[in-house]
């Protein structure tokens, strides 16, 4: 090997080079045959699925929210607004680096701590790909063009323009339309598949009150938008529409200025007010005291905003129209008197002597008389006129529980009334059943006598006692209680209809005197008005006092006092509207309860403009008719 | 034996001895090769010009390089082969020093060192490792007795596996295997004798598990996990794949029409002027502009194999014929990484795909090409 050029054979080399070549070109042709193999498969074969990927790429859908209905008081006041607001929100698909973004964003708009950990819990939630997440509501103008300007720098985020639900009248009406709040995941668990998409391009939903009861009424229908995008998500056109569908508008039977006659008439203090038609059941005033901002809601309620509501002792959340279960006291004395008179168990022109307490036979307990004296000889009227105990006591033994529950079922006592409104309560109207079931207990004459004057095992919602009075007004036909004004006409519910006229007369024209009679309980407070009111006072005990409460002398006293309530129906002579008032606390049904009832009452029978419009478009309807 | 009859040896050369020099050939210029290449930048700058969104900055940057190109082309092929033959270890010795500052002082980039920076020109040496080492190993085996004998595979391994070592560092993988086989494929055309490239095949294979898990960088093991399965993570590694195969097939038979393609000028692909510019080809001119594309290739090719078999000396051979295959292999890489069939590596498509540095090397080697062509004559006619 010592010169290589001395061995080399060119031939054969030439020859393998040759031989090598033929392999090489052999797995060129092989390998190009792949390429085309697999150009076929993409292009030829699977042309048809590539195409309808890329067309999924480009074109994204986008949901379109449509616009909630909005709500009308009954005189078209807007009570439940939607309001443009601008929504900071981030595509979490399309930022790189998500705290930096989160940290440039801090620098260009306030953002609380608050706002991020929110954020950070709606990114845990069920969302489609390539949704926006909010981050930060109700931008100023300022923090729109400073995150504007540095758009560049944060792929992925997005200023939204969107409606959000405004509720002008604030804390008037948080315990009757309610408010609306963000989906949550509880909420979106339970979801069907049809909410999911309906509930596309919406975050929020009713959640209490009318907002939640109709609340698929109120959404509208959503609207799609095909829109063709780059890669980064930018909206290069819009290739096809179609249009969200508004929700419906809803009107109430509530009236503005009645509702705030009687917040201002309960002035500062805890208690409720429910005012109903009585012909239609239309809830014209429905107040709860304390109350509290909705708007606080809509867009995610800070936790200390939640706190302070939650943790006040005055309970501002609870709304006490429908979920205070209260004993009602005399005011159900009507109720009791009517039944004995249908039960044909007393002659109600026969006068008893009240000595200031009732005895059953064989026991030796004192049933009292709020009045230590006694009344002296009193008959039916008188015994409803000046609210005396001792006279139910005795109606309430002869009746028996039996009766009694029978006849109180007629007036709705310890039943839903079915306003349309969620979260209600039924009280309790007592019973043999219901006590052996409950307490396990057999039923004890007493606790008939403690029934009579609306004590004991009775709890009624200021709601109750407002349907039990209207059923009061309309001798006997009870009508169900309705915050929207329905197209068709409100069907009642149960009626009593043997109850012959003269025995309504004889309760209502008592409870007449309760508000005009000198001797009547609540003569003061109806002294000097326009129209005849018929009414009834109550007082219910306070019973007891949680053990865990602290001690504080002037609030406990405070606390403990009893409930003043009151319920009345005018005009008289053509009843109208119907009133049960609670203060809590108030002590006096006549002295405090009373008036509240007669400012509600004014203002809702004094409005001689109301009337005209009423009149104009029931004449307007009759027109059309024709 | 070394006085063995000229004519009988080369019995193809006796008519060119009667054909008359022409001005081409004169030129050093082989004119199919020349024909097929100015189809290729012309058919690659009108892709170019689409993939760059419609607008002329690309393909001016392109067509300065391609201008570049064709000149370096040109100048090259008028060098002496057996110049090149005696004095190619001086580029390789050149090219191996660049390797080692490029590991000691080169400029990196998304955790690579790959870039030496020459008073603000920025320059990859790896590029000239790939004319460097088949040039090296072409002519270390050409002056040997042809099929190489085991001393000098070793010898010629050694050639080989140094710089791709140092490029494995950078770190490289796709460049260093493609010098790598730039090398190999030499020795393969030399003669390497069978067995030992199908013991070499089998330890390759056994060593395939070992290498997945110790050798292998985390990033090269998801971009070949990504390969077999693109959906497990469509919007991180698998994008790239999952995009490049909608643009292909999305463009059917007819394709969108140039300028049309929504994948590409929507900013769906990725690296749509570079890397993944046949699948702009492939959606917007369709099978038909693909089936054009791989013609052009294969005539390139079909011509190159040519000039490689009528080569007159084994230096002008063995060169040409690593060329071609150097060629084909990015060819192939490149448009089978975009169709899904490889793992994604960062090799580009000749002719097509944006950028200098490898455009000027490609243009190098077809001027090598047509150097080993007009060998012949030029050997003659002196």
């Amino acid at each position: 090997m010592s010169e290589p050029q001395t061995l080399k054979d060119h031939f054969r080399e030439a020859r393998i080079f040759r031989h090598r070549v033929a392999v090489i070109v052999l797995l060129m042709v092989a390998l190009f045959a792949l390429l085309l193999a697999q150009f076929y498969n993409l292009q030829i074969v699977h042309h048809g699925d590539y195409v309808t990927q890329s067309d999924r790429n480009r074109i994204h859908v986008r949901p379109l929210a449509p616009t909630r209905g909005l709500i009308y008081d009954r005189n078209g006041k807007l009570l439940a607004d939607n309001r443009p607001s601008y929504t900071l929100s981030i595509i979490k698909e399309r930022v790189d680096n998500l705290d930096e973004t989160l940290d440039i964003l801090e620098d260009l708009v306030a953002l609380s701590d608050n706002d991020r950990e929110k954020f950070k819990h709606r990114l845990q939630q069920r969302r489609r790909p390539f949704e926006s997440v909010p981050l930060r509501y109700r931008l100023a103008e300022d923090e729109i063009a400073r995150v504007a300007v540095n758009e560049f720098r944060l792929p992925g985020v997005e200023v939204e323009a969107q409606l959000v639900r405004y509720y002008p009248y604030s804390n008037l009406y948080a315990h009757s339309v309610g408010y609306v709040g963000r989906i949550n995941e509880r909420e979106l668990k339970g979801f069907s598949e049809e909410q999911y998409q309906s509930y596309s391009g919406t975050y929020t939903i009713g959640k209490i009150g009318l907002e939640r009861e109709y609340e698929s009424l109120l959404l509208g229908e959503v609207g799609y938008q095909n829109v063709e995008t780059n890669a980064r998500g930018r909206v290069l056109r819009v290739v096809e529409q179609t249009d969200p569908k508004p929700g419906q508008n809803l009107q109430l039977f509530l009236d503005s200025e009645v509702q705030q006659a009687g917040l201002k008439a309960l002035a500062g203090r805890r208690g409720a007010i429910v005012a109903i038609e009585v012909d239609t059941g239309g809830v014209v005033a429905m107040v709860s005291s304390p109350s509290y901002d909705p708007n606080l809601f809509v867009t995610g309620i800070s936790h200390k905003d939640y706190n302070s509501l939650t943790r006040s002792r005055d309970l501002p959340l609870f709304n006490r129209a429908i979920q205070g279960e209260y004993p009602p006291g005399s005011t159900i004395k009507p109720l009791i008197a009517l039944g004995g008179m249908h039960y044909n168990v007393v002659d109600p022109y026969k006068a008893v002597f009240d000595r200031g307490f009732y005895q059953l036979e064989n026991e030796k307990r004192r049933y009292r008389d709020w009045k230590k004296a006694g009344h002296g000889r009193v008959d039916m009227r008188v015994a409803i006129r000046e609210s005396c105990d001792t006279y139910y006591y005795d109606l309430a033994y002869k009746l028996g529980i039996d009766r009694l529950h029978e006849f109180g079922n007629y007036f709705g006592m310890g039943q839903y009334t079915g306003i349309d409104i969620p979260s209600e309560r039924k009280g309790n109207w007592p019973s043999r059943r219901w006590k052996r079931d409950y307490r396990g207990l057999p039923w004890f004459p007493g606790d008939t006598l403690n029934v009579g004057i609306g004590q004991g095992d009775v709890l009624a919602t200021p709601l109750q006692l407002a349907v039990m009075t209207a059923t009061l007004a309309n001798r006997g036909k009870r009508v169900t209680p309705r915050l929207v004004q329905a197209r068709s006409p409100q069907a009642t519910s149960t009626s009593l209809q043997d109850v012959p006229d003269q025995q309504w007369d004889l309760v209502i024209s008592a409870m007449e005197e309760v508000v005009h009679h000198r001797s009547g309980t609540a003569y003061k407070a109806g002294r000097g008005m326009s129209f005849r009111m018929a009414g009834k006072s109550g007082t219910a005990q306070v019973v007891g006092i949680a053990q865990d409460e602290e001690y504080d002398s002037e609030a406990l006293a405070e606390r403990h006092r009893d409930h003043a309530l009151f319920v009345g129906f005018a005009p008289v002579e053509d009843p109208q509207i119907a009133v049960a008032v609670i203060v809590e606390n108030g002590e006096g049904g006549s002295s405090e309860g009373a008036p509240v009832v007669r400012k509600v009452m004014e203002q809702y029978l004094n409005q001689p403009i109301d009337l005209a419009v009423t009149t104009l478009s029931m004449s307007g309807e009759g027109h059309v008719e024709h | 034996m070394s006085s063995t009859d000229f004519i009988r040896r080369m019995p193809s050369a006796a008519l060119d001895l009667r054909r008359p020099i022409n001005f081409w050939t004169r030129m050093h210029i082989d004119v199919p090769l020349a024909a097929l290449l100015i189809v290729l930048t012309l058919y690659g700058l009108a892709v170019l010009y689409s993939a760059g969104g419609g607008q002329w900055y690309y393909v001016k940057r392109q067509a300065v390089f391609f201008c570049m190109g064709y000149v370096l082309m040109i100048a090259v092929a008028q060098v002496n082969l057996a110049f090149l033959e005696r004095w190619g270890w001086a580029l390789y010795l050149f090219g191996f020093v660049l390797l080692i500052l490029v590991l000691v002082m080169g400029v990196g980039a998304k955790g690579a060192q790959r870039w030496l920076s020459l008073g603000g020109f920025r320059f990859q040496p790896s590029e000239v490792m790939k004319l460097a080492v088949p040039m090296m190993v072409a002519a270390y085996l050409a002056r040997r007795m042809l099929p190489p004998s085991l001393k000098y595979i070793v010898a010629s391994l050694a050639m080989v596996i140094g710089p791709a070592v140092l490029i494995l560092k950078q770190p490289d993988l796709g460049t260093a295997i493609l010098i790598a086989m730039s090398g190999l494929i030499v020795l393969f055309f030399a003669g390497l004798p069978w067995r030992y490239i199908i013991s070499a095949g089998v330890m390759v294979a056994a060593s395939a598990w070992p290498a997945w898990h110790f050798l292998l960088h985390d990033y090269q093991r998801t971009r070949i996990l990504t390969l077999l399965n693109p959906e497990a993570d469509k919007l991180g590694a698998g994008w790239n794949i999952i995009q490049s195969k909608t643009a292909i097939g999305s463009g059917g038979w007819p394709g969108k029409g140039w300028l049309n393609g929504t994948q590409s000028q929507l900013d769906f692909l990725p690296e749509s002027h570079t890397d993944f510019i046949i699948a702009v080809l492939a959606e917007e001119f369709g099978l038909k502009g693909v089936l054009l594309l791989m013609l052009l290739y294969g005539l390139l090719l079909v011509r190159g194999i040519f000039i490689a078999m009528n080569a007159q000396h084994t230096y002008g051979r063995l060169l040409a014929g690593s060329i071609i295959f150097t060629l084909f292999v990015y060819i192939f890489v490149n448009i089978g990484m975009v169709a899904g069939l490889l793992p994604v590596v960062g090799v580009p498509l000749p002719f097509f795909s944006h950028g200098g540095t490898a455009l000027l090397t490609l243009m190098i080697s077809f001027g090598l090409l047509m150097a080993v062509s007009t060998e012949r004559r030029r050997v003659l006619k002196s």
